[in-house]
């Protein structure tokens, strides 16, 4: 049997969502947990199969079910006309909802090595990329200490800047998603450098994480991303 | 306000005041040896290397603390000077066979000004519970009064103007090893039954009123 089966994800079947519309009301949107596209362990030796399901299975799942949660009251904040209680659900919303937007891009961002993890970005990414920063080479190094520097917890993220048709670094601090640094940000790699993301494998040496993550980088996904946005 | 405090910290790596394995099983040593001996002892040693030939230079950790605060908008030695505060601070706030309900003074304070020691608790829990991302929970002391607050990566209550009396990490560094699959509440929850040094936080309280009523 898979590990990953083993382990399974207990997806949400939209049960309330269904037992709403039959009473007539309006049901607001609920998130579930997306599955990873390969096994836990399949990041290895980059990212360790126990950090994945853990990443994975608690602290996404945290994320999306207390935004659901949050989304609810929210629900019923407005239905009531409490502007107070609206304005307070911000922060659970912004630090859950960004959570789950933002892991949901990183499990797109890793691949194992066999499914062309690591391999360097071809095509019009690669090009920009070379234009931009140098080189492959220069872009790791500028995100990798960019990371490393970051206090706290955050992201640091390779995005394109839609308006100004150029690849930007930046980091965004806790859960916030890129868009928050810019609205015409589009993030194209994201790597969380929260300490749940390596602590039990690196320990305090983010730096080493860093180094590592890069073999698990799945250019392909961000390179499509680009693409797209660049039509 | 010229916060005092009872940590002179002085870029020193100071050692808890237990031995690495006597908050177990509530606190491990392998944690102790991470947290103490590299996160802690890294804040030292970097700041030592940023203030050298600096402005800063001599200066004590309270001094690099308060100006480089800078109303949020963080100077360079901030991070480093508050987390190697933060950290003997935290040390002290715990110890062997502590946690619980203190009594005497202390108890009658909190009763005061949270009406009973389950008020404090479940306010403390709340505020550690809920830091988003890394940063600390505090038990402090102003305007003659006892509050909790929460605070973000290194910020601590001196710089904003209240006297720091107790401690709780909640960077996922200090309870990571220790209690599994992100279960943060547990953590609170031990390091509030079995941790807390009362003790530690009378003494700072008797410093905190007097160097308020010394400045008052």
């Amino acid at each position: 049997m898979a590990i990953r089966s083993l382990a399974s994800r207990r997806t949400l079947t939209g049960l309330k969502e269904t037992s709403s519309r039959l009473l007539g009301l309006r049901s607001i949107q609920t998130f579930t947990l997306p599955d990873l596209p390969y096994d836990y362990s399949a990041l290895e030796p980059a990212i360790s199969g126990e950090i994945m399901q853990i990443h994975h299975q608690k602290h996404h799942q945290a994320y999306v079910t207390n935004y659901n949660n949050a989304l609810e009251q929210l629900d019923q904040a407005v239905n009531k006309g409490d502007a107070s209680a609206v304005v307070k659900l911000q922060s659970a919303i912004k630090f859950n909802g960004g959570g789950h937007v933002n892991h949901s891009i990183f499990w797109k961002n890793l691949a194992p090595v066999k499914e062309g993890g690591g391999e360097p970005p071809k095509g019009s990414l690669g090009g920009a990329i070379d234009t931009h920063f140098g080189s492959l080479e220069g872009l790791v190094k500028k995100m990798s200490a960019e990371g490393a520097a970051l206090q706290g917890s955050g992201w640091v993220w390779l995005g394109l800047d839609k308006e100004l048709k150029k690849l930007v670094v930046d980091t965004t601090a806790n859960q916030d998603p890129l868009v928050t640094k810019g609205g015409s940000l589009v993030p194209l790699v994201g790597i969380d450098v929260w300490e749940h993301a390596y602590y039990l494998q690196y320990k305090n040496v983010r730096p080493e994480y860093l180094k590592n993550v890069w073999k698990v980088i799945n250019w392909k996904y961000a390179s499509e991303v680009y693409e797209k946005e660049c039509k | 306000m010229a916060a005092s405090s009872a940590v002179t910290a002085d870029y020193v790596l100071k050692p808890p005041p237990y031995s690495l394995d006597a908050l177990e099983p509530h606190m491990s040593r392998q944690t102790l040896e991470f947290h103490w001996g590299k996160h802690h002892r890294a804040y030292v040693d970097n700041l030592k290397k940023q203030v050298l030939g600096s402005e800063l230079e001599g200066k004590t950790l309270d001094h690099i603390i308060l100006n480089t605060y800078n109303n949020g908008d963080l100077l360079h030695a901030f991070n480093n000077a508050a987390q190697a505060w933060n950290h003997e601070f935290f040390w002290e706030s715990m110890k062997p066979g502590g946690g619980g309900k203190p009594s005497g003074e202390l108890l009658a304070l909190l009763e005061r000004d949270f009406t009973s020691y389950e008020k404090f608790y479940d306010e403390f829990n709340a505020a550690a519970a809920t830091q988003f991302g890394a940063g600390w929970a505090w038990l402090a002391y102003a305007d003659n009064k006892l509050k909790v607050m929460k605070t973000p990566n290194a910020v601590n209550p001196l710089v904003l103007g209240s006297f720091p009396l107790l401690t709780i990490d909640v960077w996922e560094h200090a309870y990571y090893l220790d209690f599994q699959q992100n279960r943060r509440p547990d953590y609170i929850k031990t390091f509030m039954n079995n941790l807390v040094s009362w003790e530690a936080v009378s003494s700072r309280l008797h410093a905190a009123k007097a160097a308020s009523s010394s400045s008052a």
